[in-house]
């Protein structure tokens, strides 16, 4: 397939010229922006209250998102910045914002996310920090942590990789190295962080994951209101994720790359494990989203390496069905077309996992904007796959002009893609987030073996289902 | 442990007991949970419906994503209102100026999408840069003959109320330049949204009755109509807290004569339905719309009567946007027999929070502008069975193990006019009588 000629209409700037209708407005946008990404990693820390320094709208925008995603209460404080605050800078609304989380919640920890206009009017919000700690020196005072994030710069994983870096560069302490690991998984679901948990216990490591959402985004019922959900990373694991024996950070993009209309120096930029590895010492290791077969060896590969243990048993196990499966199901998924879009970091993990069970991948398409994403996947399909179009910095309406002639079979993507598919007619396998037309969101799981597994059979029984819907004939067997 | 704010004492009132007028329409406190939205949110909901419009958003991505397809409100015919577009401003932009962006932006869309008319948004950064959004907007209208609208709604700039303002303010210039000719019974719909096609059922109960409908504001709204809603002999008002100033505007500007109504609930529709004959002064009206009525009525009693003998006893809890549609739920709530402990709103008002006051038994508790700790604690206290309210409000009951109604913009319901009535009756009863409760005691 000639590539160029399909594209009318991809606003990318990797694509900018080359079709006819080259859009400089977003229409639809497949990103969200970067202070949700923040508040999802302080929901992440045991104890804590997100506020966004900001307008009130910030704050509630951003809850709906959650709230309708994981159907749990997710509260977030705004300091409500006013006219006023706006001309006169908004120390004010900051103090009285952090008084008043402290009278209501009484936190251990109150994570600062910024939002475009407190960055725009220049606010130096850890200065604020300082300010009110000294002013409140007297008193017991909650952990702040400080993530910079205006909706100007990158999307919502900026935000979240962000927040995780100013976490820890914040809050770990160096000493000497113990025998735990951290392990840095990035914006997964709450049921993929508790598999993930699963299997450090059954490889015998001590660990920090961080941040770990899985129960205050996804908690049980309770008996009696919880001003702020149980659940979390601690704060005392964050400090010694200084003194790990090894960090694993799962993404090959994350927050890094030059950001498209940046002005900030890429150098201020740096990950979690990386901050960790300059001034800790902790070394790295770096693996893609464990999505596949491939992809998940490399991360077992890693915890063999540092449990000094074989993989145990029933991940071989599990291993072996899925490969079972793959054999089981191929025919009904070789040549199928499909479109994938999503944050960079997941999207390279589908195509890999894709790569695996003879699914084309037509278009790989993002809202991320880091400039690695077509070199990341030339990376992980070795070249094979010149044909494949990858588009960074796209939006929902540019994948809709060019979708009719890519003649996809599926899409795999989070609900707002949901209007394509259902213009097509074809079926939409719901990963990531947003999800909002689906139940179960948070109990989605998409990593490791028994996560590809759960993907592998739902992508595997959407096109069983299509070929049965249209199948004349109506089969019961198929 | 947690404690109210002292500041929001005033806030917060117990019929029977607390003799203080309730403070309201004021800013939410720094560092409290509000459940409002900001003054750009309350332009956008606004003037989201009409459909063959073109709503551009000027600013960072987040306010545009967030805001993508927010309402139920259905269009039956163009749907421009259901795609979300942004001038997505990065870094450079803040840096540099975001007008040239803007002006493009504008253009290509309106060369593609061929709306009747644009409306601009202004967020938080537009004017801290310095962009001249009102020029840009001049600029294009010349260039595409068409009216481009600021929408000047910067989120810091006052509540989500001040963004209704805003936004009846962008709608007051579009009106007036309009020339359809209207029949003789003509009425404008004001602040009906027409989520999961309400609107259409009230058209239907007006056709009925031999009256025309000349413009809706905002459900299913279409420039052109609105353009000539000054031709109309009456403006009737829903959702009052958004578009009286309009009809103030409209009044003033063009004598065009108000009524506040509601739609929902029995009573509330029915009124509506008079009241607008009464305006008129004919006989004629008035007998279709007791015919109307009547029909309804007989239709529904028999049904709302067995809701009733099943919910009697329940306790409910309502909390939303303004506190006019609150008046109406709490006497929709009492037709099947269910009571009102605990009401509520984001943005309500002096005299409608007084009506709420009067109508409600003692010891009702009265709160505006809340947030989940307190609302939390009241249904708790108050042991209410259901809540009302939206999607923000939905797991602080689930998660406390109560019954909950989705009364908000969000909905896929619909809940006004008769038939409204019946599935709000539904919804109430299948929310309150699931057996999941069981579990969660």
């Amino acid at each position: 397939m000639d590539s160029t000629k399909k594209i009318n209409g991809a606003k990318s700037p990797s694509f900018g010229g080359v079709g006819e209708a080259s859009f400089v407005s977003t229409r639809n946008a497949c990103k969200l922006c970067a202070p949700l990404g923040a508040s999802v990693v302080f929901k992440g820390i045991k104890g804590c209250i997100p506020m966004i320094h900001g307008s009130q709208g910030c704050a509630t925008y951003i809850r709906r998102y959650m709230i309708s995603h994981y159907k749990e209460p997710v509260d977030i404080a705004s300091s409500n910045f006013s006219e006023e605050s706006t001309i006169f800078g908004g120390n004010k609304n900051f103090i009285a914002g952090i008084d008043n989380i402290i009278k209501q919640y009484n936190p251990e920890v109150i994570g600062i996310a910024s939002a475009c206009l407190s960055e725009t009017i220049g606010e130096d919000i850890p200065r604020l920090i300082r300010e009110y700690r000294s002013v409140n020196s007297d008193k017991p005072l909650p952990v702040f942590v400080h993530a910079s994030t205006p909706s100007y710069q990158g999307t919502h994983i900026d935000g979240f990789h962000e927040a995780v870096a100013a976490a820890v560069s914040s809050i770990a302490q160096v000493s000497e190295t113990e025998k735990h690991i951290n392990i840095f998984p990035g914006f997964v679901s709450p049921e993929d962080i508790r598999n993930l948990k699963e299997i450090l216990a059954d490889f015998g490591l001590d660990y920090v994951l961080f941040p770990d959402y899985s129960d205050s985004l996804d908690n049980p019922h309770w008996k009696d209101y919880q001003l702020i959900p149980e659940g979390g990373t601690p704060v005392a694991d964050i400090r010694r994720t200084g003194s790990a024996k090894a960090s694993i950070e799962f993404g090959y993009v994350l927050n890094q790359g030059g950001l498209h209309g940046r002005v900030k120096s890429n150098k201020t930029v740096f990950t979690a494990a990386e901050w960790l590895e300059k001034n800790c010492n902790v070394p790295r290791n770096s693996v893609g989203m464990p999505i596949g077969i491939k992809e998940t060896d490399k991360f077992f590969d890693v915890l063999e390496k540092l449990a000094g243990i074989s993989t145990p048993e029933k991940y071989k196990r599990q291993r072996g069905r899925l490969i079972d499966a793959y054999v089981d199901g191929h025919k009904y998924l070789f040549g199928k077309r499909a479109i994938v879009y999503g944050e960079e970091d997941l999207v390279i993990g589908l195509v890999s996992f894709l790569e695996e069970i003879g699914i084309e991948t037509v278009l790989v398409a993002s809202g991320g904007e880091s400039g690695m994403l077509k070199d990341e996947i030339d990376r992980i399909t070795q070249g094979k796959r010149k044909d494949m179009l990858v588009v960074s910095d796209m939006d929902f309406e540019s994948i809709n002009d060019i979708v009719d002639d890519l003649k996809p079979d599926l899409m795999i993507g989070n609900s707002k893609g949901y209007y394509i598919t259902r213009r097509l007619g074809i079926p939409l396998v719901r990963v990531s987030f947003p999800i909002h037309d689906r139940f179960g969101a948070q109990r989605l799981r998409h990593l490791c073996y028994e996560g590809t597994q759960e993907l592998f059979d739902r992508i595997t029984n959407v096109l069983i289902e299509y070929k049965q819907e249209h199948s004349p004939v109506g089969y019961k067997y198929i | 442990m947690s404690t109210f704010l002292t500041e929001r004492e005033n806030q917060i009132f117990r019929t029977g007991k607390d003799v203080h007028t309730i403070n309201c329409s004021r800013p939410s406190l720094a560092g409290s949970v509000s459940q409002r939205a900001c003054v750009f949110c309350g332009s956008r909901v606004v003037l989201y419906p009409i459909a063959d419009a073109l709503h551009l958003i000027h600013g960072p991505i987040g306010c545009a994503a967030y805001t993508w397809d927010i309402r139920g409100a259905l269009s039956s015919g163009p749907e421009i209102h259901r795609l979300s577009f942004s001038t997505d401003l990065r870094e450079k932009d803040v840096v540099f100026g975001g007008e040239k962006k803007l002006y493009h932006s504008l253009s290509e869309l309106i060369d593609r999408y061929k709306p009747k008319a644009a409306f601009v948004y202004s967020t938080c950064i537009v004017g801290v840069i310095g962009d001249d959004l009102e020029a840009v907007c001049k600029k294009v209208s010349k260039e595409k003959g068409m009216p481009v609208i600021p929408v000047q709604a910067p989120g810091f700039n006052g509540s989500k109320k001040d963004g209704y303002k805003i936004a009846c303010e962008s709608l007051a210039t579009l009106i007036g330049t309009g020339d359809l000719e209207v029949p003789k019974y003509s009425i404008n719909i004001l602040g009906d949204f027409n989520l999961a096609g309400e609107l259409w059922m009230l058209l239907e109960y007006y056709k009925r009755m031999g009256i025309h409908v000349n413009a809706t504001i905002t459900g299913d709204g279409r420039v052109d109509a609105i353009r000539s809603a000054h031709k109309a002999s009456l403006n009737v008002v829903q959702c009052s807290g958004s578009m009286m100033y309009l009809a103030k505007i409209m009044k003033e500007k063009y004598g065009v004569p108000f009524m506040k109504v509601s739609y929902f609930g029995l009573e509330d529709m029915s009124d509506a339905l008079y009241e607008v004959a009464k305006f008129f002064k004919s006989d004629e009206l008035m007998a279709k719309a007791r015919e109307i009525v009547r029909e309804e009525f007989t239709r529904m009693m028999p049904i709302l009567k067995e809701y009733k003998e099943k919910l009697e006893g329940k306790k409910a809890a309502i909390y939303v946007g303004g506190s006019f549609k609150a008046i109406s739920l709490i006497k929709a709530l009492r037709l099947i027999g269910v009571k009102t402990v605990l009401v509520g709103s984001q943005t309500g008002t002096a005299d409608e929070y007084e009506i709420i006051r009067e109508l409600c038994d003692d010891d009702t508790i009265i709160v505006d502008d809340s947030n989940p700790i307190e609302l939390s604690t009241f249904v708790k206290e108050k042991q209410a069975d259901i809540f009302i309210g939206g999607v923000k409000e939905r797991p602080i009951a689930y998660k406390i193990g109560i019954g909950f109604c989705d009364h908000n913009h969000e909905r896929k319901e619909a809940l006004a006019g008769y038939e409204g009535m019946l599935n709000f009756a539904k919804e109430i009863y299948a929310t309150a009588m699931s057996p999941v409760w069981q579990f969660t005691k």
